[in-house]
């Protein structure tokens, strides 16, 4: 079964970090995403660009619009991504809790449709 | 022949045990598992009246809601992780169909029940649901909700399991001890549910007992020797010492007795007896409120006579409860034991601070017109009653309230 784990962190409290912090962080991603693709349960990952370079596209009676920024101001933005393979929930939660983001903000598991 | 009573009493008997059997065959699908076991008892009430009820009825409603669940998965086009289920067992377990009910089923229900995925109503329902067997109504009636939205929430916890795909199983033992703390709140709660009735049905209630005594011998079973295990034997005591005094707490009429009231000599002894020995193990390492409650009740349960009560103990045991975790119903049954131990007026004065938080709750009422009554002040008290009264649910206790009214008079 595929799950998604979205990671949601706060971008001014990485932007705080001390650089040394950062690289840690940045090392325990390395050594995490190289640990689950060892053991045959990540699919895709990757890490997003900071919101302030989102747009957000809506389409109203048959106009585009778009905005600048995310489709919602919140505390906590999604900052990347897992796309795993998990025998069930507990699997995959117990992955998503050895993020490193999870200290620092939260992951969202979200199982996807289809076989 | 036999007879529709006959069936029915195996139906309740053995409900749960053959649902969480048949979740495990159905690969933790649960409403498959529903349908599957209500279409076996609909087989079971075609046949067993010519028939006759089969020795080991478990196993044939299992192993008819098993090919059921077949047929329907067969129906629905999603054949394969059935298959797949069907080639791992064993296939000597075909000749002895009951032999293939792990006696653990049920409690691996009660993990999956009380996922911490779920939201934390939804955990209590859906036990009651399925292990407890209430109905959506009596689920909602207990938590005060509308049937609908009790439904649907049911409905969405099943789909949670089915769609994110939570395990059926007993958590690892690394995972165990706050999975444990979710079952055993969830265990309690069915045991009120059955004690404290909110309305009616005496038997269904009495089997909402045993069934949560049942449930928390399993759980002492499995986590019991170790340090995760202090809590689920409190509760296990504690339902134990509420059980022994079932029967007397109301007389020939149905009508409420008071613990200071009870026959005694007509508690179960051999109950209590279990239960005692339980309650050191379970306030070793500073006891939990479960442990603490059941401190309680083997007090009460101790004294041979209601005079003899250590009320000033008891009175200390809800404090320490209080110091861990403050809670207002605690408090309100603190003041009752301070009362019984330094007299009404104590007892009140702890009471009145209470009120707007239990404004709602019929027992703060009640217990404040009992304090005022014992003052003396009985045009206070009357009217404490009538507010009692008004917020009361169950019968047995609205009689109780209206007898102590016209007692004032």
């Amino acid at each position: 079964m595929q799950y998604l784990l979205l990671i949601y962190d706060d971008e001014k409290k990485w932007a705080a970090l001390p650089a040394a912090e950062v690289g840690t962080l940045i090392a325990d991603y390395n050594k995490f995403t190289a640990d689950i693709k060892a053991s045959g349960h990540l699919l895709v990952a990757n890490r997003l660009q900071s919101v302030t370079n989102a747009t957000t596209v809506r389409v109203r009676e048959g106009k585009t619009q778009l905005t600048d920024g995310p489709f919602a101001e919140t505390r906590e933005q999604l900052g990347g991504y897992y796309l795993i393979e998990a025998k069930n929930l507990d699997e995959a939660t117990a992955i998503a809790a050895r993020i490193p983001s999870a200290k620092l903000g939260s992951i969202e598991v979200r199982p996807l449709h289809g076989m | 022949m036999q007879s529709a009573a006959a069936i029915a009493d195996v139906f309740r008997a053995e409900r749960s045990r053959v649902l969480a059997t048949t979740i495990r065959v159905c690969n933790g699908d649960f409403e498959l598992a529903e349908e599957a076991v209500q279409d076996a008892f609909t087989a079971a009430l075609s046949r067993w009246p010519a028939e006759g009820i089969p020795d080991e009825p478990r196993g044939w409603l299992v192993q008819v809601a098993r090919h059921k669940a077949i047929d329907q998965v067969r129906r629905r086009v999603k054949l394969r992780e059935l298959v797949a289920a069907e080639a791992a067992e064993p296939a000597d377990g075909a000749q002895d169909p009951a032999a293939r009910v792990v006696t653990d089923d049920r409690l691996r229900l009660m993990f999956t029940c009380c996922h911490p995925a779920l939201a934390a109503e939804a955990q209590v329902a859906l036990t009651l649901r399925t292990l407890g067997g209430l109905t959506t109504e009596e689920i909602a009636r207990a938590f005060l909700t509308s049937p609908v939205t009790m439904a649907q929430r049911l409905v969405r916890a099943k789909t949670k399991i089915r769609d994110a795909r939570i395990p059926y199983k007993v958590p690892e033992p690394s995972e165990l001890a706050p999975r444990t703390d979710a079952v055993t709140s969830v265990i309690y709660l069915i045991f009120n549910e059955g004690y404290a009735a909110t309305a009616g049905d005496e038997w269904l209630r009495k089997d909402l007992c045993r069934e949560a005594i049942r449930l928390g011998r399993l759980l002492v079973e499995l986590v019991g020797a170790s340090d995760i295990g202090a809590e689920p034997r409190g509760l296990l005591a504690l339902m134990l010492l509420h059980d022994a005094r079932r029967d007397t707490r109301t007389d020939d009429h149905g009508d409420l007795v008071l613990l200071e009231d009870q026959d005694r000599s007509r508690w179960d002894h051999a109950q209590i007896a279990e239960a005692l020995e339980l309650v050191p193990g379970a306030l070793r390492g500073g006891g939990g409120p479960y442990a603490l409650e059941a401190a309680v009740a083997a007090l009460h349960c101790s004294a041979a006579r209601a005079a003899d009560t250590d009320w000033a103990q008891i009175a200390a045991l809800y404090s320490e409860r209080l110091r861990r975790r403050p809670s207002s119903i605690v408090e309100l049954n603190r003041a009752v034991a301070v009362a019984m131990a330094e007299g009404p007026a104590a007892g009140l004065a702890l009471v009145e601070p209470l009120r707007d938080e239990l404004a709602e709750y019929h027992l703060w009422h009640a217990t404040r017109a009992d304090l005022l009554r014992r003052l003396g002040r009985t045009k206070e008290a009357a009217t404490a009653y009538r507010a009692a009264l008004a917020r009361v649910g169950s019968d047995p206790e609205r009689r109780f309230l209206e007898r102590r009214l016209r007692a004032l008079s």
